[in-house]
């Protein structure tokens, strides 16, 4: 029976909405400080920004616990955030402070928190999903009733490390959810080129396990095919495939000036595959959410982001000691 | 004590390490053999024979069978690892690395300095290494020297069975991923081994032969030739200090540049390529600490700068023998 608060078409309670918006929004404001941050100069080497993908991440990580893992790709800052890597330490590893979420170490590629189940942002494209097998295989032998999801894009899904992982995990039936994000381009190459095939989801069948594609820009779309996969592997129904079909707003890094892509595609887009603005629009036609409701959550997110770049600013570089810690636990 | 093989001894060491840790399991090609035949199960029980025994007592829930993909199985090791398993998987041999090395070099070597400590990848992969099989270019390398390079990775190269026992023992309980490297020549070598569990330290090198005149580093299959040409040379009145560093990554050093500093003279002996090996390791780092204890230069006794022949006589040309090795004491002997 519907609660008080869930009207009988509502997919998930206000709350969990809330939530969901608050961490889509969280991403993508995320994603624009850390654009401006790193046209001041205040971020070494390079960033890969998510902005436009926030309804993937959130969608498939709001159905996993703190015990289930994840595995990411370069473009990993929303997949961290939505398993609830502490956002503070993310932009303090971003910025190569000390105490950031990975000591400084690691950078905006390289982030991880086993603690939350965050195994690692990973900059080997193809370089997670044998990893995300192996954490299934975790789940598997000592029974936790976890799920293992690896996140790779449309360029990723052509590596032999994507088809071995996937037969591997049909093999040993193991609680693993490979999610391709499909957002038309591996760096500067089409995926109509670079994509043998025009459907991604389509190969799993061929391994052995479901193939399910679903439009990224629908956050309830994504939320629901999810919750079909997470369940699947937590029952030990074995391996499932998502494609999620989207684009990105920004380049393949910030500072791409995007010369493959035609002119006025990226405003075009942002109209209309916006997964926020989908959302904004849905759940206020619905009346399931006030746009006041979702507007105090905007403000408390800019305050939130302000702090965490201040904190970060004033944190401490690693020491020179620190070059030669943590390569061994003994050596 | 009884004198066991190093075949015999890598299961007994799998098993017990096994039965008192829940988390650690075996995993690789035909660890097992049989999955999905008709025929018998444990059929190979490695490519040895040497775990052979070791799915009947652990089931397939502990004893992985994979498909031949080592891309998969070596990062699902690596995977399972830094999620709370302590792997042991079997490469098989050590020239297969080249389709998963992503895998070790970038992913699990990395881990725990990349992540700030706080991510870790308790495994043990074990692979064959090493020539005179006429296995021919692709099966019959060494490789210790790529794998020594890597930060991150520790490189385990066994010359015994008393030596297999202790060091896998340490390898398993480790922490960090360790290259365990078995020359597949030294898998009938028998010594007296005890039945209980024992660990040997990693960087802590051993001495198999003693002596004044000359020393000579050795390893794996290696170090039972120089043992040879010492015995030799020991009844013409010249002794050797013979010392096997076990592990290339942690290196004990400091055995090494002691033994130099009383004999002043240099010989190391390595299977691998020349270029880049641990002869030009070990090389450089007594040139480098132990420039004033020499008395005539170093000399390196490697195979060449050439992939591993077939024919045999050409693959015998290639792997240093101990003609090699004696030619090399007299040099330093004589210059």
């Amino acid at each position: 029976m519907a609660s008080k608060n869930t009207g009988t078409n509502m997919p998930m309670s206000k709350k969990e909405m809330l939530a969901s918006y608050r961490t889509m929004k969280t991403i993508r404001e995320f994603e624009w400080r850390m654009f401006k941050e790193f046209e001041a100069g205040n971020i070494p080497g390079f960033i890969h920004s998510y902005d436009g993908q926030e309804a993937i991440a959130t969608g498939i990580c709001n159905h996993l616990l703190d015990t289930d893992f994840i595995g990411s790709t370069h473009r990993g800052h929303g997949h961290c955030i939505a398993k609830g890597c502490d956002v503070g330490d993310m932009v303090k590893e971003i910025m190569a402070r000390s105490t950031g979420l990975c000591k400084g170490k690691g950078g905006s590629m390289h982030i991880a928190d086993v603690s939350k189940g965050m195994l690692g942002a990973n900059a080997i494209v193809g370089g997670a999903p044998p990893l995300c097998v192996g954490a299934a295989l975790t789940a598997k032998s000592k029974k936790t009733g976890g799920v293992s999801v690896s996140f790779s894009g449309d360029g990723a899904s052509n590596q032999g490390t994507v088809f071995e992982s996937m037969n591997f995990a049909v093999v040993l039936q193991l609680p693993a959810i490979f999610v391709y994000e499909n957002n038309g381009y591996g760096e500067a190459t089409g995926v109509s080129y670079a994509v043998g095939s025009d459907d991604i989801a389509g190969r799993a069948a061929a391994f052995g396990m479901p193939g399910i594609k679903v439009d990224g820009a629908d956050f309830f779309a994504v939320h629901a095919v999810a919750k079909e996969a997470v369940e699947r592997g937590r029952k030990g129904g074995g391996p499932t495939a998502i494609e999620a079909v989207i684009t990105r707003f920004d380049g393949h890094f910030v500072g791409d000036p995007q010369l493959y892509r035609a002119k006025g595609e990226i405003e075009r887009l942002r109209e209309e595959q916006n997964c926020i603005k989908n959302f904004i629009e849905k759940v206020c036609a619905e009346k399931w959410l006030t746009l006041k409701a979702l507007q105090a959550v905007d403000a408390e997110i800019l305050t939130m982001l302000d702090t965490a770049v201040a904190t970060a600013m004033l944190a401490p570089h690693p020491a020179p000691a620190e070059l030669y810690e943590n390569v061994y636990e003994t050596y | 004590m009884t004198i066991k093989t190093i075949r015999e001894v890598l299961a007994e060491t799998i098993a017990a390490e096994m039965r008192t840790d829940p988390d650690v399991f075996l995993m690789g090609e035909d660890v097992s053999g049989g999955a999905g035949c008709d025929g018998e199960d444990d059929a190979f029980g490695g490519a040895f024979g040497q775990y052979k025994g070791l799915v009947k007592e652990f089931g397939r829930e502990r004893i992985i069978d994979t498909p031949i993909t080592e891309s998969a199985f070596i990062g699902a090791a690596g995977g399972a690892a830094a999620t709370g398993m302590r792997p042991i998987v079997d490469l098989m041999f050590v020239d297969f690395i080249g389709v998963c090395f992503d895998q070790i070099f970038n992913q699990m070597a990395k881990f725990r300095y990349m992540f700030g400590g706080k991510s870790q990848a308790p495994l043990v992969i074990l692979a064959m290494v090493g020539a005179g099989w006429r296995a021919g270019a692709q099966h019959s390398q060494m490789l210790h020297p790529m794998l020594t390079a890597v930060p991150g990775l520790k490189v385990v190269m066994p010359s015994n069975a008393y030596d297999v026992k202790g060091l896998l023992t340490t390898a398993i309980r480790d922490n960090d991923p360790v290259m365990f490297l078995q020359h597949k020549l030294l898998f009938e070598q028998s010594c007296e081994v005890p039945d209980e569990p024992y660990s040997i330290p990693f960087g802590e090198a051993a001495y198999t032969r003693q002596g004044k005149d000359v020393t000579i580093v050795a390893l794996s299959a290696m170090v039972h030739k120089a043992n040879a040409v010492a015995d030799k040379l020991a009844k013409q009145g010249i002794t050797a200090d013979v010392i096997d560093p076990r592990t290339t990554s942690p290196l004990d050093e400091e055995a090494i540049l002691e033994s130099v500093e009383v004999t002043g003279r240099l010989v190391v002996v390595d299977e691998a390529n020349g270029r880049c090996s641990m002869a030009t390791d070990i090389s450089s780092l007594v040139a480098e600490r132990g420039f004033s204890s020499l008395r005539s230069p170093i000399v390196k006794v490697t195979a060449p700068h050439t992939p591993v022949p077939f024919a045999p006589g050409l693959e015998d040309l290639y792997i240093p023998d101990e003609a090699d090795i004696e030619a090399a004491v007299m040099k330093v002997m004589n210059s």
